[in-house]
């Protein structure tokens, strides 16, 4: 038993609670709730519809007090309602977590705020593991459990991507998700695949010369039966998404951007903020691609197709990651965004991603 | 330095430790993630070297993030150091941040008669310390009045070290000269220079 | 000549000795306790100070891998990695030394999970002894430095040719601040004559590298490789020598500390053993005849460590460990048993397994763990 100590890492909280990081964020939720962005929606019928639907969300708990994320950190917000959205679906949850900060947020043997059993994976292989987990699964006939595969950017774009192609090209039925701080985080922000053009990190300290790693594209091009994109400013889309997801059979991807305070240096309070002005700018689009058949969601539909698009600078310059960024390089990004929303738009039109 | 110490040269040398002149002095510092306790630790052995001292700096690197209490660490002798065990029984401790003193135990492993410094605002209780030599220093107000500040905070680890120099651990003029050459600016300087004045042992 | 002074970690430390050795390519992936030495390479390339190609590869398997590929092209390469990158560049470990391609890496030594451990233990090192790496421990910022200068002469040297690593333990050395020595940049262009694979891809005369290859070729490479690795010792001692030189630091494989009269050895590598020298003081002032040998390199194991034994009066051999073969025992202890062995000396060898997982060993512990008459092994703390 003592052998195997450092494997079981027990959920020694049983009740549910909220951590202070937590707290913060939750409190900006409910700031949010009310005021997100769902076509022409009134004010007032935008509040009614969010209080619903957060009546509906099971109260559960699963990611536990005293778990160690930095104040105001999204990504967390993200697991939260993942565990939340599977929890909906009345099946069992099977959460593996790659090397990466989540892994570290669980806290120290031995206890662990995740309340759910969890398999911490070797930095490449998530998908892998998670493929052996299904397998195993399905070797005992169990129906009853979502296996959720949950990496950084870093881990997915970068060192994980051949085990996540072979995973979603094998059919293994799992969600894997992709949070994404666009940077290792975990060892100090360090450039990742999926940091975007120009962004300051430790090792691009005049910025990254490269675009970001479309990793979404990548993986619904091998034609999987889900795949979403989802940001936590934006919680009604992520958990319908997340629950939309685990109702499906075969493999799911979805990839959510999640702003951390600490590599994107902006205050511990603006998480949400940065995650909204990512999508009014552009930076980011909320998109499904279901079956093949792609959409666009309600926030960035009004982006996307009416034009309803902020310049890029908003974002950019509440960012320490983007200081000493010149006017040039702004105007470059900007052109590069114009083009992308110009190819989703014709995507919409096509209904088709690829 | 000589890397291979014959069994004569060794004896000589261990007959120093003896006579406590191979003596390292150990330093613990306590504050919080993102306060600047491992630049302050690094000042101190930067201080000391500069004494012609041998000096060696450190901190507990655990799995905590952003405001979480932590430790650094100093060492100080007159010769090489080769201890790279965490530091137990040490001769002073540095407390950054009070709040601190609610999560751990500062004086934890102090030797009895060991100097104690805290970075406080109000009158501390003396009785809770009175096994040790206890100075205080109102590092933050000094900070705040020389307006050093990195993202928003108050920079603490400039004033502490001045104060550091008052319990004669190491030299003023080696804790200015180590200051400028880490952060090359009078102002500094001259808010160590305060700090080593308001320092008052209790 | 004044010698410049900066403190600095061991991080730091080797990432300035790299700096001086200008490699034409660094190919590195950041992994805790050794992500600031990727950080400050590249920060050195970014603003100039070192004009080198650097590839942020996507993974370690790739870093080793883009390391080969620019050796295999007669360019001077570094690259730096701990714990589970340096497994996850397994295959390429091997493929380096058996394509003879002088390859400079710095290993920050760290225990393996699960169980995530970031602290110091040398199993990531030790699992690949025998992957024919020249691989050298360090013990202090200092050495780390000057053992990364001294590995890039060893490495390219026309008799040896061989990929080498430098191993510092991860935080007690790599995130320790200790004033460090540097060296003159115009020497040390002196000392490292400029890099010349003799086997390189070129154009003059083009040739394949790694075909198929058939059983007697394939043991005669091996045998070769076993053959030039034995030289490397003569060239370590050589290169350690001619350092000496310009700096006045003196290394040798085995650095002895008050062995000559000791009745009791504790053979160590890596900061455990500086820590066993604070223990042998304090043994020593109570009359205890006790002297720390330390191996500051483990393949090629030195001939020096023979010849020493040989003279040196001890009766009594203690070892300590900070890594373990499972099933079989400390891994530096049956190394050495093996050797005392071949020499024909049947002495008492009392094994200390200590260290793992980071763990901390207070010199007062080893005092206790020396004075403690039992042979056989020992798990501190256990
Ligand atoms: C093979 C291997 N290489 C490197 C590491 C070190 N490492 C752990 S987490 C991490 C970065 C993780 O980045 P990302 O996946 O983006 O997650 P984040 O920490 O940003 O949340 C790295 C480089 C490792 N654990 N294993
Ligand atoms: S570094 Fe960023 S992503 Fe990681 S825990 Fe902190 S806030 Fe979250
Ligand atoms: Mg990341």
């Amino acid at each position: 038993m003592l052998l195997f100590a450092p494997y079981i890492l027990l959920a020694f909280c049983g009740a549910a609670a909220f951590c202070g990081a937590l707290n913060i964020v939750v409190v900006s939720m409910v700031e949010v709730l009310g005021k997100e962005e769902h076509g022409g929606m009134k004010a007032e019928k935008r509040e009614v519809r969010g209080a619903r639907w957060l009546a509906a969300v099971p109260e559960d708990e699963y990611v536990l007090k005293g778990n160690s994320a930095c104040a105001g950190c999204t990504a967390m917000i993200a697991l939260r309602y993942a565990l939340k959205a599977s929890r909906a679906t009345g099946r069992k949850t099977l959460l593996l977590v790659g090397a990466c900060c989540m892994v570290v947020c669980e806290g120290v043997y031995p206890n662990t705020a995740y309340n759910v059993p969890t398999l911490d994976t070797a930095f490449a292989c998530t998908a892998s593991m998670a493929s052996g987990v299904e397998a195993a699964l399905k070797s005992f006939g169990r129906r009853d459990v979502n296996v959720i595969a949950f990496a950084g950017d870093g881990g997915t774009v970068d060192i994980g991507i051949q085990a996540l192609s072979g995973a979603v090209e094998r059919g293994h039925n799992f969600l894997y998700v992709c949070y994404d701080n666009e940077a290792y985080c975990n060892t100090g922000m360090q450039r990742s695949g999926a940091t975007p053009l120009c962004a300051r990190t430790t090792t691009t300290p005049s910025g990254k010369r490269e675009k970001k790693k479309d990793v979404p594209r990548i993986i619904a091009a091998h034609d999987i039966p889900y795949v979403a994109t989802v940001c936590p400013s934006y919680p009604m889309d992520l958990y319908e998404k997340f629950k939309k997801a685990l109702s499906i059979e075969g493999p799911k991807y979805i990839h959510v951007l999640t702003p951390c305070p600490v590599s994107w240096r902006f205050p511990t309070s603006k998480g949400i903020e940065m995650g909204k002005l990512a999508v009014r700018t552009g930076m980011w689009t909320l998109y499904e691609v279901e079956h093949g058949v792609f959409r666009l969601s309600a926030p960035s539909r009004r982006v996307v197709l009416n034009g309803d698009v902020l310049p890029v600078e908003k974002y950019l310059r509440a960012q320490g990651r983007f200081n000493g960024i010149t006017d040039e390089e702004v105007e470059r990004i900007q052109k590069i965004v114009y083009q992308e929303l110009e190819r989703l738009k014709e995507a919409t039109a096509r209904r088709r991603l690829w | 330095m000589v890397w291979s110490v014959s069994a004569k040269e060794a004896a000589s040398e261990s007959d120093a430790v003896r006579a406590g002149t191979r003596r390292v002095i150990e330093i613990r510092l306590h504050s919080r993630g993102g306060q600047g306790g491992v630049t302050a630790a690094k000042m101190l052995a930067v201080a000391a070297f500069l004494e012609g001292k041998y000096s060696t700096a450190s901190s507990f690197y655990g799995a905590e993030r952003r405001g979480a209490p932590t430790v650094s660490f100093t060492r100080i002798s007159d010769h090489e150091i080769r201890k790279y065990s965490q530091i137990r029984r040490p001769d002073c401790v540095i407390v950054m941040d009070p709040t601190v003193i609610d999560a751990v135990d500062v004086t934890e492993g102090l030797k009895p008669g060991g100097k104690l410094l805290i970075n406080t605002e109000n009158n501390i209780d003396a009785d809770k310390f009175e096994d040790y030599e206890v100075y205080t220093v109102n590092a933050t107000k000094i900070s705040l009045d020389f307006d050093l500040k990195v993202a928003g905070a108050p920079v603490l680890n400039v004033p502490i070290v001045g104060a550091v120099a008052k319990m004669g651990i190491v030299r003023l003029d080696a804790v200015r000269g180590a200051i400028l050459k880490m952060f090359p600016n009078e102002k500094n300087v001259a808010a160590a220079e305060v700090a080593y004045k308001m320092a008052a042992m209790l | 000549m004044q010698e410049e002074v900066v403190f600095v970690t061991g991080n730091e430390a080797v990432a300035r000795a790299v700096k001086l050795a200008k490699p034409n390519v660094i190919a590195a992936y950041p992994i805790t306790p050794q992500t600031e030495i990727v950080e400050v390479l590249a920060r050195y390339v970014e603003s100039g100070e070192l004009r080198s190609e650097y590839i942020h590869v996507e993974s370690e398997h790739s870093a080793m891998a883009a390391c080969i590929g620019a050796a295999s092209m007669g360019a001077r390469v570094f690259t730096a990695t701990a714990a589970h990158g340096f497994l996850y560049m397994c295959e390429m470990i091997f493929w380096a030394s058996i394509a003879r391609l002088p390859i400079v890496m710095a290993n920050v030594n760290r225990a393996l999970a699960p169980g995530w451990n970031i602290w110091a233990e040398l199993k990531d090192a030790m699992a690949h002894r025998d992957a024919g790496w020249i691989q050298f421990y360090t013990a202090s910022i200092q050495e780390a430095y000057d053992t990364t200068l001294m590995a890039f002469r060893v490495a390219e040297d026309r008799r040896v040719m061989l990929p080498t690593m430098v191993n510092l333990e991860g935080f007690v050395l790599s995130h320790v601040m200790q004033p460090l020595r540097l060296v003159d940049e115009a020497a040390y262009d002196e000392f490292l004559p400029p890099v010349r694979i003799p086997h390189a891809l070129n154009f003059e005369r083009p040739h394949t590298l790694g075909t198929l290859i058939s059983p007697e070729h394939n043991f005669l490479v091996q045998y070769d490789n076993n053959k030039c690795m034995r030289a490397a010792d003569d060239v370590i001692a050589e290169t350690e020598r001619e350092f000496e030189k310009i700096t006045g630091r003196r290394y040798r494989a085995v650095m002895k500390y008050r062995c000559e009269d000791a009745e009791t050895l504790v053979i160590a590598m890596g900061t455990l053993a500086r820590e066993a020298e604070v223990a042998c003081d304090s043994l020593r002032d109570k009359g205890e005849k006790i002297g720390v040998l330390r191996l500051r390199q483990l393949r090629p194991f030195p001939k020096a460590f023979a010849e020493e034994v040989k003279r040196l009066p001890a009766e009594r051999f203690i070892i300590i460990d900070r890594a373990y073969s499972s099933g079989y025992g400390g891994i530096l202890a049956e190394e050495v048993k093996a050797r005392l062995y071949d020499l024909g000396i049947i002495k008492e060898v009392k094994s200390i397994i200590a260290g793992l997982g980071g763990q901390d060993v207070p010199h007062e512990a080893l005092e206790k763990l020396f004075m403690d008459k039992q042979g056989g092994e020992t798990w501190y703390g256990v």
